[in-house]
């Protein structure tokens, strides 16, 4: 049974046709669930960071009732506008592509944890990241006390550390020791938090471990890059976001 | 040519014979029961590999691999079967190819949508599901001399074929290397609290483990033999 060349592409056109208007339709009518389930996931990672969300939360309620965002550049002043004069909003700035910039130049998130009792006091400052772990992309939530001295949580993720080793990062109980540390040293100088080579037992017994240096955590047994990889993405970040960070004390100290 | 001609009027005498083949005849059953087990996709035709060994480290992204890799060779299955009259000879794989990669967008969209932090596991994978030889080798092999009802059979028994391995490797890599089934803790709930899970079960090289073990113990008891 060989066909015309003419019938081949007659057959050819037509399925293009079908297929084509089948997938571009497919995509307007989902597409706004689509958006949804983004808006929601994104949403989710931020209060992480501060609470423990349970399947079944009205995770768009809460954000909307206790989050309030801005954006600000490195010089800690906000910025309400892009180059190109449109309004920026906080959830829509991209933090891996501002990640590639220079330190400077990045438009840098803020998202104010506000109190539940009273909307106008913060209970914390949720600070998004991104930086490098051992094979591809690693990034993070970090949310600092409203005295802007510890943190009280954080929410790691990756793309593909290594499974059992630095994939740990997106664990619990590795993130559980981050909280209460401090981001400056004795000397008040913002020293971020390191996390050292070699562990001291997981669980309890690496928080213990580690009670006494608040710029330390225990490291993670078999994945020192993944942690350096870690350490280089806070620092940088604490850097960047520290203008931010000191004005709101200034202007708090009045 | 010829040939060609005769095996398409073979069909037709056949329906003459018999008007009315039951719906589940013995014909017909045996393309569902043939690929579970003496002609599995994966440990018999050794199809498929990539994404057994990917996608298996937990249960729940498995099960939805299986719906997804079973819905796109039910309907590859089906739609090629009723082209197969029509799709010109010398583009019938980019046809299959075409038909394959819109069920599987379809299936990737609708994840994105309704189910997303299952679409952010197994988004490339659900998307590699267009390489996946097992649905091709259907579409070529079957559905493109068959008609409709039974390739749709025949796919629904390939996919389950492919999928009852790639659940059973997934079951027994999540329970070594994670220690649960389905996100709940078996060890434990039964009081093995400090059970030591297996590392490499959660790499691939647990997959390749399971799987070799599964082909063994299938080819002993079937005494298949590669020649």
């Amino acid at each position: 049974m060989q066909q015309s060349n003419r019938y081949i592409i007659i057959f050819t056109l037509i399925m293009t046709i079908v297929v084509g208007g089948l997938l571009s339709l497919t995509s307007q009518v989902l597409g706004p669930s689509q958006k949804i389930s983004i808006e929601l996931d994104t949403k989710s990672q931020i209060l992480s960071a501060v609470m423990d969300l349970q399947p079944g939360d009205d995770v768009l309620a809460i954000y909307r009732d206790r989050i309030q965002s801005l954006v600000v550049d490195s010089d800690g002043n906000e910025v309400t506008q892009n180059e190109k004069g449109q309004p920026i909003v906080a959830e829509d700035v991209s933090i891996l592509k501002n990640s590639k910039r220079p330190a400077a130049e990045r438009q840098l998130p803020v998202f104010k944890f506000m109190n539940e009792t009273n909307p106008s006091q913060v209970d914390a400052y949720i600070l998004p990241m991104y930086g490098k772990g051992l094979w591809d992309n690693i990034w993070g939530f970090v949310a600092v006390s409203s005295d802007l001295e510890s943190i009280t949580g954080v929410a790691f993720d990756h793309k593909q550390e290594t499974p059992g080793l630095g994939a740990r990062i997106s664990d619990k109980e590795i993130q559980l020791r981050y909280v209460g540390k401090r981001i400056y040293n004795q000397q008040g100088i913002l020293v971020s938090i390191e996390m050292v080579k070699g562990e001291q037992g997981g669980g309890d017994a690496s928080i213990q471990a580690f009670a006494g240096e608040p710029n330390k955590v225990d490291g993670l047994a078999g994945a020192t890059l993944t942690a350096k990889g870690v350490n280089k993405m806070l620092k940088d970040y604490l850097n960047n976001y520290e203008a931010y960070l000191q004005k709101i004390k200034s202007t708090e100290a009045i | 040519m010829s040939a060609e001609v005769e095996t398409l009027e073979q069909p037709q005498e056949l329906v003459i014979d018999k008007p009315s083949e039951p719906l589940f005849s013995k014909r017909r059953k045996k393309f569902v029961t043939d690929p579970l087990n003496d002609d599995n996709p994966i440990t018999v035709q050794v199809l498929g590999i990539c994404s057994a060994l990917a996608v298996t480290v937990k249960m729940e992204p498995t099960l939805i691999m299986s719906i997804a890799v079973i819905f796109v060779i039910v309907f590859a299955n089906l739609i090629i079967s009723l082209l197969r009259n029509l799709v010109p000879n010398r583009v019938r794989i980019i046809v299959q190819l075409a038909v394959i990669a819109t069920l599987v967008t379809l299936v990737s969209e609708v994840l994105k949508a309704y189910y997303y932090p299952m679409y952010k596991i197994l988004g490339a994978f659900v998307g590699l599901i267009i390489t996946n030889c097992i649905v091709m080798g259907r579409l070529e092999a079957f559905a493109m001399g068959n008609k409709p009802w039974d390739s749709i059979l025949d796919g629904l028994g390939s996919g389950m074929g492919y999928a009852w391995i790639i659940l059973t490797v997934a079951f027994f890599r999540e329970l070594l290397g994670s220690g649960s089934v389905f996100d709940f803790k078996v060890f434990e709930a039964v009081g093995l609290a400090n059970f030591p899970t297996n590392a490499l079960f959660v790499d691939s090289i647990g997959a390749f483990v399971i799987l070799g073990i599964l082909i063994w113990v299938q080819r002993s008891k079937t005494g298949y033999v590669e020649h």
